[in-house]
């Protein structure tokens, strides 16, 4: 297959498509609808292109597929290009939810419709760089550059806070962005390569550095670990490093949120699996409780949180922040149900956080507010809505035969293997998760319609119903049936928990050897 | 497809059509749909139920499957049906209740305007419900706990305009989830310890785990107790047992059909479906049965005491429930599971029945649920009259001793004699607590009656003018149910909780020949009690309801703290509120506001933002124009490069001396 660089293909084909937007004269209604017709085209046809990477794909094979290499930089950079059965899926997650966030602002942004819809394929591209690169030079170049396009999404079409969500996005990112890329001339110097696939068997030190009177004893390994666990943790997001997520959201338009939820919130838990696991795996093994601890209070403190949320588009996403914790929870157990399972989450929690932003656009479309108090009684004149949202409620509690479930529930197994307090005290999500979501139900669907502003909403239009239905499928069919995306990720996972296991195994034995 | 299948799958049809296309097809074509394949999904279960059970050949456990779900790692799980004797009764408990509530619902529901929606939600039920019987792993078996959770919260917020039923679906979904909570604990345990999910595997790896102890939560537990007791906490969630029952009396909101099914006849009897099904690792724990007994004997005096003093119909029905499954968990808990599923079978007739005939009452005196609005309508409405006296007997267990008598007292008082026959501390308990009941059992129900049905007629004047019998659609399912009540116990005793457990439940539960044995041989005062108590409750309720009516309210004055107790329902939902709701509500906003806003954004981007500007503000300070002041900043660099020049090298001999 690689004899056409299909990879290639499908991460510029909507940059293309961006070029040709860009050359589209005049600034009429007719040029903005050509915009949209032409980003729509774009998008569909790139998911079409994508899904024969999915046909193709050998779940057998746990290496890397469709590989592209061309020399860029002399020969320490190159161009190197691939995907295996971790980040796969991430790219047909991302040109799928991609359509659908073109079709949700169809009607509701009419300001600069063409500069918005270059950013988002712009962007689209650099979010499939980011799965596809198999180059630490090029994958940190699609990881940063994804930020201007959505800085730009949320400054230029954003709500009233747009400047503070931004600049509280760019202070955080900023500083994991500085210490990965400070990690990754690091790693340069140390295994003299960049290339990805070199990397993963390159062992990294972890003898004891002495260092201004310090000792870190976990060597070079433990340094890298922490430079990387702090972008990623921040991209995740983990707590404490959260609070910008909810005013990125809630200041984002509607398809800046479901971007943001779908696709760059998992580029932290793709890190995590790319890089952190399987090049730093002593130093993983030796701060997985870290990262427990970290995942445990973001699943009950945002819960929490959640509960009291009187924004819908605020709820939604620190529901977001405690669902990415049973993702974090889940890869650091190093068991294959716990990766399986958070690759999973990842997966779902793109589906159904997509679909639940996008929900909130189809009332904020017609209310133009995301108070909760401002809602309630929908159901009475929304019933097709009532229906969707409450099969996406369930979905984000976790409910069984919704893809909600199966991430969860693996996840957890993995923890409770690895450490039954941290699944003791994950479970409690299962509970909260269960309140705050019903109760927003509640709130803002059941109940007499009371409220005369509501008096005369509407039920979802085709195009609405067009963009919500495929998500309702894909959630309940991958509740009953997630044998296909897991056995995707099975031969991937298995190579990447044997490489762990052995480093761990080796580190282990080497600390017996040497305290003798 | 086989007749497995069938049945199991036939409601999911129902479910999908009637609420696909129920505005397309119409509502009388929903109703006649959805009822009409529960109809056949019973016939198929009873035939089902004869070829397993009553042929008196079990055969072992059938496994279909159906769909391969996932792997991972050492995990590996299937959607597959289990059909064995347990599966069978359930079958038939379900779909028989199921159907006829379908067709009582066409005449329930009339004047409703979401009628296809209504049915659409049973059968959606009844399919999760049959998932969860016909189980064969876990993960199936959590799928359809959850699974009639969900439809259970869209039942009782079925009528969406009403803040109670909407309030009622939350807390019934969450607290069961508190219960979930410990049943995904409990599968992740025995996932943890056994490495499979499957029953057949885990039931026969079980025995070498007994006296194993397993490290949880810090502590050495013994395994079999750690996973029993996590089991059985989602088992006290669904079937409402002490300390999370709150939820049960308050599902009352919802529309009368729903409670008979789903919280009387069906869905409330998963917890103890679930225990039987998984005895033979409870038999491995006397710990977990000891803590089941305990908790089923101080539900079964608890909720008895509550359903006194209520005066809304269906919450006395509710309580009664509650109390009845009680009765239940003391049987699994001293091992007589067949007892147990005994009285889970008959009492989902009567209490059905119990169920739908005061939905007949409610229809009758348009939408009224206090008894204190009633009274006087048994000559107004004979046949639902006669129905809730056959299911009251059947509750209360009348009977001749030792002779015959109703559903109820054949298994009502096995399950007392089962307690009795443990000797054992908790079964002695059990034995009293669940007789005591007994007697508070056949005060209310008979307290029900007489409030309802007799002495003057305390109904409005506007109800007054339209009480009427209701129509044969729902009156010919409380026929049917009646007939149940009444035989089932006497037809099927033999079966259920007959000298040979292995001749009918083949090894579908871990009954022993001991505890059936022994419980036909207790004493006679012993099987006398229940009598007693039957008889004495009955006269009470007529001395306090008939002869002096104003006994009650006297009573009620003289011992007013106890009545008020009773009356708050031992004041659990003040107590839950103030030790959950609200601590829980003011860490989110502690949280939000402290931690998220001032703590983490204030130390953080707010803070660095901040201080930036601070140091900006005295950059700009600092550029004063005087001369002066720049020299003097001169003079203190000057002085600090001396000084680093000067104590340079111990620092740098201390670096070298790092690095080496």
């Amino acid at each position: 297959m690689n004899s056409w660089s299909i990879l290639s293909v499908v991460t510029f084909l909507p940059l293309l498509g961006a070029l040709i937007i860009f050359v589209i004269p005049g600034n009429d209604a007719v040029a903005k609808n050509n915009a949209r017709m032409a980003a729509l085209f774009t998008t569909i046809f790139t998911f079409f292109v994508s899904l024969l990477i999915w046909f193709h794909f050998d779940n057998s094979q746990a290496g890397f597929q469709f590989v592209e290499k061309y020399d860029w930089m002399g020969e320490n950079f190159s161009y190197h290009m691939g995907v295996d059965g971790i980040s796969m899926l991430f790219v047909i997650l991302t040109t799928f939810v991609m359509p659908l966030s073109i079709l949700a602002s169809w009607d509701s942004v009419q300001e600069r419709v063409k500069e918005y819809m270059i950013a988002f394929l712009v962007l689209e591209s650099l979010m499939i760089g980011v799965f596809c690169s198999l180059d630490l030079l090029m994958f940190y170049v699609f990881f940063e550059a994804g930020l201007i396009p959505m800085f730009l999404i949320i400054g230029v079409w954003g709500g009233k806070r747009r400047v503070y969500a931004s600049f509280k996005f760019f202070l955080y990112t900023l500083l994991g962005s500085v210490l990965m890329l400070l990690a990754i001339m690091a790693m340069y110097m140390d295994a003299g390569t960049t290339d990805i696939s070199k990397l993963l068997t390159y062992k990294f030190s972890t003898e004891p550095i002495h260092f201004w009177g310090m000792t870190i004893s976990g060597g070079l390994q433990t340094i890298l670990w922490w430079a990387f666990f702090a972008s990623f943790a921040v991209k995740m997001p983990m707590w404490p490093v959260h609070t910008w997520l909810p005013d990125a959201h809630v200041e984002a338009p509607t398809a800046g949120s479901v971007i943001l939820a779908a696709i760059l919130l998992k580029m932290g838990g793709y890190g995590f699996l790319r890089f952190s696991i399987p090049m730093f795996p002593v130093a993983s093994d030796t701060f997985a409780i870290v990262v427990f601890v970290l995942s445990c209070i973001a699943i009950v403190y945002t819960s929490l949180v959640a509960l009291v949320q009187e924004d819908i588009k605020k709820l939604i996403a620190y529901s977001s922040i405690a669902h990415m914790g049973f993702v974090t929870m889940g890869i650091f157990t190093a068991t294959a149900q716990g990766i399986q399972g958070g690759i999973f989450q990842m997966l779902s929690h793109g589906i159904v956080s997509a679909a639940l932003f996008l929900c909130i656009g189809v009332v904020y479309d017609r209310m133009h507010t995301r108070e909760i108090s401002a809602y309630g009684g929908l159901v009475n004149r929304m019933p097709l809505y009532a229906v969707f949202f409450m099969i996406f409620t369930m979905a984000n509690v976790g409910l069984p035969g919704t893809s909600g479930f199966v991430g969860e529930f693996l996840a957890l197994i993995g923890a409770f293997k690895a450490n039954t307090w941290v699944a003791f005290v994950a479970t409690f999500g299962v509970i909260l998760s269960a309140a705050y979501a019903l109760w927003l139900y509640r709130r803002v669907i059941f109940g007499k319609l009371e409220k005369a502003s509501l008096k005369n909403i509407t039920d979802l239009n085709m195009r609405e119903v067009a963009i919500l239905a495929p998500l309702v499928l894909l959630t309940i069919l991958f509740g009953i049936w997630p044998a296909p995306i897991i056995d995707v990720t099975t031969a991937s996972v298995e190579q990447l928990l044997h490489n762990y296991k052995n480093a761990v195994q080796a580190a282990h034995d080497a600390a017996l050897l040497a305290s003798r | 497809m086989n007749i497995y299948t069938l049945i199991v799958f036939l409601p999911l049809v129902g479910f999908l059509v009637a609420g696909l296309f129920g505005k397309a097809i119409g509502v009388k074509a929903s109703e006649y749909l959805t009822s009409g394949l529960l109809l056949i999904s019973a016939a198929l279960s009873w035939v089902v139920f004869y070829q397993i059970g009553l042929s008196g050949n079990p055969a072992g456990p059938k496994s279909i499957l159906l769909l391969h779900w996932l792997t991972s790692g050492n995990l590996n799980l299937s959607w597959s049906i289990r059909v064995d004797t347990l599966t069978a009764v359930m079958l038939v408990v379900v779909t028989s209740v199921s159907s006829l509530v379908h067709v009582y619902s066409i005449g329930y529901m009339h004047h409703d305007q979401h009628r296809q929606r209504f049915f659409a939600y049973l059968s959606l039920f009844t399919f999760a419900m049959l998932m969860l019987v016909t189980a064969d792993n876990f993960m199936q078996m959590f799928f359809g706990w959850e699974g009639v959770g969900l439809a259970s919260y869209l039942l009782i917020g079925f009528w969406y305009h009403k803040p109670a039923a909407n309030a009622a679906a939350i807390k019934a979904f969450v607290v069961n989830r508190v219960g979930d909570f410990g049943f995904a604990l409990g599968i992740f345990a025995i996932f943890f310890v056994f490495g499979s999910m499957d029953f057949d595997t885990v039931f026969a790896a079980a025995n070498a785990q007994k006296g194993m102890t397993m490290q949880f939560l810090s502590w050495e537990f013994d395994v079999m107790t750690v996973i029993c007791l996590l089991l059985f906490m989602g088992a006290m969630g669904k079937s409402a047992q002490l300390l999370l029952h709150t939820w049960l009396p308050d599902a009352m909101e919802g529309p009368t059909p729903v409670s008979a099914l789903i919280h009387a006849a069906t869905m409330v009897t998963a917890g103890v479906f679930m225990v039987a099904r998984l005895s033979p690792l409870f038999e491995l724990s006397p710990t977990a049965l000891q803590v089941v007994t305990f908790i089923g004997a101080s539900t079964a005096i608890f909720a008895a005491t509550v359903g006194v003093t209520q005066n809304d119909i269906k919450r006395v029905v509710a309580y009664s429930t509650c109390s009845q499954l009680g009765y239940m968990f003391v049987a699994l808990g001293v091992g007589a599971y067949g007892a147990g599923i005994f009285h889970l079978f008959t009492h989902a007739f009567f209490k059905a029945l119990l169920f739908l005939g005061s939905g007949a009452v409610i229809h009758a005196v348009s939408d009224e649920q206090d008894m204190r609005k009633m009274g006087g309508l048994a000559k107004k409405i004979p046949y639902t009259y006669a129905m809730m006296i056959i299911g009251t007997i059947a509750l209360t267990g009348v009977g001749i001793p030792t002779l015959i008598g109703t559903a109820g007292f054949y298994s009502k008082d096995a399950i007392i004699e089962s307690a009795f026959a443990a000797h054992s501390w908790v079964g002695n308990y059990a034995f009293w607590m669940t007789v005591a009941a007994a007697f508070l059992t056949s005060f209310y129900s008979w307290r029900l009656i007489f409030m309802t049905f007799h002495g003057p007629s305390r109904v409005e004047e506007e109800a007054a003018k339209h009480i009427h019998e209701s129509p044969n659609v729902m009156l010919i399912p409380l026929y049917l149910l009646a007939v149940g009540a009444l035989v089932s116990g006497f037809v099927f005793k033999d079966f259920f909780i007959g000298h040979d457990p292995a001749h009918f439940w083949g090894k579908s539960i871990s009954d022993t020949k001991e505890i059936v044995a022994a419980m036909h041989h207790v004493p006679l005062w012993v099987k006398l009690s229940p009598f007693v108590m039957m008889v004495g409750g009955f006269f009470l309720a007529w001395l306090f309801y008939i002869k002096f009516t104003k006994l009650p309210a006297l009573f009620a004055r003289i011992f007013r703290p106890v009545y008020l107790f009773s009356y708050n329902k031992w004041y659990f939902d003040e107590l839950y509120n103030l030790i959950f709701i609200r601590p829980a509500m003011w860490l989110g906003r502690l949280f939000w506001k402290g931690g998220d806003g001032k703590i983490i954004d204030g130390l953080g981007p707010d803070g660095i933002a901040a201080r930036v500007l601070d140091i900006t503000r005295g950059a700009t300070r600092m550029q004063t124009g005087y001369v002066y002041h720049y020299a003097f900043v001169m003079l203190i660099g000057l002085a600090a490069i001396i000084s680093w020049f000067m104590f340079g090298d111990v620092t740098g001999a201390t670096m070298s001396g790092g690095v080496k």
